[in-house]
């Protein structure tokens, strides 16, 4: 297996300019929404709104002004799979469709999904939807092709001030903590990576660095995987099966003892 | 957490809507009844088997509506066998830990069993003429073994929706572990509730009908017991049910579960129609409370 390879995403450098976005569509041949005919949101500069099935890249607007907007900040994040070490959607797919690749990337086979749609809401970021073009669920494959070719995927490349990064994720993660240290040192105390380390679903291969805390950005401050109530789930229904079973037999054999006390007093 | 009461609130919906409603309320009845006819077969009496083939006679057609709604929920229902086989190797798939993978297979050798047992209740009902089939129902051991393997199966049907929606990361359904359990004991009341009301219509009066409708007085009670051990285990997440889905789960609360234990404590309130009633109720109760569950988390 070659080096997991991932993004890791400085938020503090993105301009916003949606390059990513374009260069993603345009590479994967990804579908225009409403037929291409555009709606805009009234949410900032954010028409593309989410993550989906056409939208595998999504460059997010958050506004932190006060009422009087004499002081605030933008923050701009682009947002994408997470490829994570320990993925909830390969995790309940029960297809076999999505598949961890030689890179360590978490990739959607799209011949083999049926869009049974477990994938979506096992995933604890909202990646994932249905593609309505092929009717199967689709997400970022880290541009799978082009890692094959040895070409850096679509969206990094793209990047006009390498807010978005590829590369290894033992040299993503030493160039995002030196980045921090920067950081503090000019006096941004709030700069954190999000997802770097293996305590957050064993380590995200497409991380973070964030200035605010996780849900201003949209993200989960603590994802979990989905199997953490298979378990307890599994016993707590034995338990029920159990005493439905009881309730049955006691009622069913009281029955039985009542009609047979009867038949002995006639 | 910023507003956010849960982490579960950072997912997307999966878009499951009427026909997965459907299918948790057909499933549940297809394994609650088949449960129910082999606990029938196993206690009752004799003048009982009729109701235990009623019970057979349910579960079947139900887990073939199950399998259609499950197929036409699909985005591609022609791959639907891809659940079983791995669509590039053709070799069986079987993923113990994902509850979508064990429950298709649960679907597929349950259908088996029920299908068995249907044929078995036909044959013994004088419906078909196949002698060969009546081994499959009735006091045998070949019978008792397919009802006892099939009861159980029938019930893991009943209730792994509960935990398939327990092993996601979608608010509400991701925040109890107790959907399973919910489930499997609802199945049981809806499915007692159905065939009282298909054997009160035919005007049957077997002494196993008074106990299996006694049964369901406490199957209710326990269900209510869950229901409420369901909301205490969601946490701040319970206010999801602040709006018209909780409004909703009052009404099942209400006339779903109370009432009709207190239509089986106060017989006369409604005369010959009592027991109608109590059965309609519990199964409207049942339909309406997967309803709330599916829906409101869908629209989170």
């Amino acid at each position: 297996m070659a080096e997991p390879m991932g993004f890791y995403t400085d938020t503090t450098v993105c301009i916003g300019c949606k390059a990513c976005e374009v260069a993603c569509k345009e590479w994967n041949q990804l579908p225009s929404t409403n037929g291409g005919v555009n709606t805009l949101s009234g949410d900032s500069y954010d028409n593309t709104r989410q993550l989906d099935g056409i939208h595998w890249r999504h460059v997010k607007f958050i506004e932190q002004f006060t009422e009087n907007r004499q002081d605030g900040r933008w923050l701009l994040m682009s947002d994408v799979c997470k490829h994570c070490v320990h993925a909830a959607c390969l995790e309940v797919c029960p297809t076999g469709a999505i598949v961890r690749t030689e890179f360590d990337t978490v990739v959607i086979q799209s011949d083999a999904c049926n869009g049974c749609r477990d994938c979506i809401a096992a995933c604890p970021f909202g990646v994932i939807d249905i593609n309505p073009a092929s009717g199967t669920a689709q997400k970022c494959t880290l541009c799978y092709d082009r890692l094959q070719s040895g070409m850096e995927p679509a969206c990094s490349k793209a990047c006009p001030t390498d807010s978005i990064q590829f590369g290894t994720i033992r040299e993503l993660r030493g160039r995002a903590e030196k980045r921090v240290e920067q950081l503090h040192q000019a006096g941004e105390k709030r700069a954190y990576l999000y997802g770097a380390d293996e305590k957050m679903l064993g380590g995200l291969n497409s991380f973070y660095l964030l200035v605010d805390k996780p849900e201003v950005y949209g993200l989960p401050p603590d994802p979990k995987m989905p199997s953490r109530n298979l378990t307890s789930g599994s016993w707590f229904s034995a338990l029920g099966a159990v005493l439905v079973g009881l309730i049955g037999v006691i009622n069913f054999r009281n029955r039985g003892a009542r009609l047979a006390a009867e038949e002995e007093r006639r | 957490m910023n507003g956010f009461p849960s982490s579960t609130y950072f997912s997307a919906p999966p878009d499951w809507g009427w026909l997965i409603v459907l299918y948790f309320f057909f499933g549940g009845l297809a394994g609650g009844t088949y449960f129910l006819a082999a606990l029938i077969d196993f206690f009752g009496h004799p003048e009982d088997r009729p109701l235990a083939r009623l019970g057979y006679y349910i579960s079947f057609p139900c887990i073939i509506i199950s399998a259609l709604l499950l197929t036409f929920d699909l985005y591609r229902p022609l791959r639907f066998w891809h659940m079983l086989i791995e669509s590039n190797t053709y070799q069986p798939l079987f993923k113990p830990w994902s509850p979508m993978s064990l429950g298709s297979w649960s679907l597929l050798i349950f259908g088996i069993f029920s299908f068995l047992s249907f044929l078995g209740a036909l044959a013994e009902g004088d419906r078909i003429r196949w002698s060969a089939a009546r081994g499959l129902h009735g006091p045998g051991v070949l019978a008792k073994v397919i009802a006892f393997i099939g009861g159980i199966f029938g019930f893991y049907v009943a209730g792994y929706t509960g935990v398939l929606l327990a092993v996601t990361n979608r608010p509400v359904w991701s925040d109890t572990s107790l959907l399973g359990m919910l489930f499997l004991v609802s199945a049981a009341s809806i499915s007692a509730a159905l065939m009282i009301l298909l054997a009160e219509r035919s005007r049957w009066t077997m002494p196993g009908l008074a106990a299996l409708h006694r049964m369901d007085i406490w199957v209710i009670v326990l269900e209510f017991i869950v229901l409420i051990a369901v909301m205490f285990s969601l946490g701040p997440v319970f206010r999801a049910w602040l709006n018209l889905w909780g409004l909703l789960l009052f009404v099942v609360i209400i006339f779903g579960m109370l009432l009709p234990i207190a239509l089986n404590w106060r017989r006369d309130w409604l005369g010959n129609h009592n027991v109608t009633a109590t059965a309609l109720l519990i199964l409207a109760g049942g339909f309406l409370l997967r309803l709330v569950i599916v829906f409101s988390s869908e629209g989170i």
